[in-house]
């Protein structure tokens, strides 16, 4: 079932340019599902598109949701370019409301020879001589013990990332908490 | 009747339901071997584990591969609402399935079929959409870490990669939250906060804690949750009352965790072989 049928209502399209703030100049992509959400993200990134992976106002929310905030005046250029690489979203609707903030904050434990980073509720756990993957925990979505099969007992350097393999919010998360971990690693 | 209800690994593994067993370190179910790491194999794991010490019925497993994409979890939702009220299950147990409000209010119709109504835990992706359906106080135990009580305890986060804040968890402010949780009827009846402290709470407050033994390692390791969850559904299903079977979960949990002597690299399946020992002398 797609995220389309949860619309309660559309909000009318505003003319402004696009602030990335609480204006009424962002339009939201709506995919029907994560690993869409991910692969539309990397496309406009790497177009160097000012783009936010954000959580969908309360109309559309089903349970394991991310939408991707862009600047609406490009609409037409950013469907363009999704369609040509053949990930094109659901619907492309203005938003004026408030989304949800993905999580921001990450924690970080010292057990001596292992270091954890936790993103929202993932976390990641390395031995610190060798960079192996020793565990991760966390999480409630059915890609996390999947995630944690294919990761674990491999190198920070040589495992999948989770941006690649996994599929929801709680692989997001976990991308989050690896690209931590990777960057205090690669700061030591 | 304990029916454990859930994802594995693999894409390729079919809808199956039956009843399972351990075998070498596995589970086994209708011939088909599931290695026990963590997510829904690890909770059947500790569920079998202590059943082995308790007069429990032989468990049965609702199971399906889903690595994350929502198609396995979609096939088990459409399932279990065609067929859930033709089981005698006593007992249900809902995991790592994909958070579906619509799918999981199906289900919840459901339940409401069978003969006699199963005492209802969920942890994992489904509490997630029990919380989000605003259905939470249809269910008997949740058993969240502290993290996942956060979200419980933001009325306006649909999961837990959203939880504001402001609120996110802090472990000294888990008795605040479970009052925001219960507030806002995005609990169920009865709570089970596992963490540096687990916490059995309800409508009132926090009733019961436990501490001991203390293993900081065990944040660390994936599946310590999922064995907590597993374990209070055995003691549920061999007919011990939900708070009392919670808090001797949480004091299994923990000894078998103690046992297995954890560094952040002990894999779950160790703390499950220490199942049988920690619930012999707490017995």
């Amino acid at each position: 079932m797609a995220l389309l049928s949860f619309f309660k209502k559309k909000p009318t399209k505003p003319d402004s340019s696009f602030a990335g703030a609480q204006g009424a100049d962002r339009g939201i992509l709506i995919f029907e599902n994560t690993s869409e959400v991910i692969a539309a993200e990397n496309q406009l990134r790497s177009q160097g598109w000012r783009i936010r992976v954000m959580g969908p106002p309360p109309e559309i929310q089903r349970g394991c949701d991310l939408v991707i905030e862009f600047p609406l005046i490009e609409e037409l250029e950013i469907l363009r370019q999704l369609e040509a690489v053949g990930t094109p979203p659901l619907e492309m609707v203005p938003v004026t409301g408030p989304l949800l903030q993905p999580v921001g904050l990450f924690q970080t434990v010292d057990y001596g020879d292992w270091l954890m980073v936790r993103a929202a509720n993932m976390k990641i756990c390395i031995e610190k001589g060798s960079g192996v993957i020793v565990n991760i925990s966390g999480g409630g979505c059915p890609d996390v013990p999947y995630l944690a099969q294919e990761m674990v007992g491999k190198t920070l350097s040589a495992a999948p990332s989770p941006r690649t393999i996994g599929h929801t919010l709680c692989g997001y998360a976990l991308e989050l908490a690896y690209q931590e971990l990777k960057r205090q690693c690669s700061a030591s | 009747m304990l029916c454990i209800i859930g994802t594995v690994p693999d894409p390729d593994f079919p809808l199956v339901t039956g009843p399972v067993k351990m075998e070498k370190g596995h589970i086994v179910i209708e011939g088909r071997r599931v290695p026990v790491n963590r997510g829904t194999p690890a909770l059947l794991a500790a569920a079998l584990a202590a059943a082995a010490c308790l007069q429990v019925p032989p468990i049965h497993a609702w199971l399906v591969g889903d690595i994350g994409r929502g198609d396995g979890s979609r096939r088990l939702y459409a399932d279990m609402e065609q067929r859930l009220d033709r089981f005698p299950w006593t007992v249900l147990v809902f995991h790592y399935l994909q958070p579906d409000v619509d799918w999981h209010n199906r289900v919840l119709f459901a339940v409401e079929e069978m003969n006699k109504r199963p005492v209802m835990i969920a942890d994992a992706g489904f509490m997630y959409a029990a919380k989000m359906s605003g259905q939470a106080g249809a269910y008997d135990l949740f058993t969240p870490d502290a993290g996942e009580l956060a979200f419980l305890a933001d009325e306006t986060a649909p999961h837990p990669f959203y939880t504001r804040g402001f609120i996110l968890h802090e472990e000294g402010r888990v008795p605040e939250l479970i009052k925001r949780a219960y507030s806002y009827e995005n609990a169920a009846r009865r709570l089970l906060v596992k963490g540096e402290t687990d916490y059995l709470a309800d409508a009132r407050g926090v009733l019961e804690t436990v501490t001991e033994p203390k293993s900081a390692a065990l944040e660390a390791m994936g599946g310590t949750g999922d064995t907590l969850t597993g374990l209070a559904a055995a003691l549920v299903a061999s007919s011990m009352e939900v708070s009392k079977a919670a808090i001797l979960a949480a004091r299994v949990n923990r000894l078998a965790g103690s046992l297995a002597n954890p560094t952040p690299a002990t894999q779950v399946v160790e703390i499950v072989e220490r199942i049988p020992e920690a619930l012999a002398r707490l017995l």
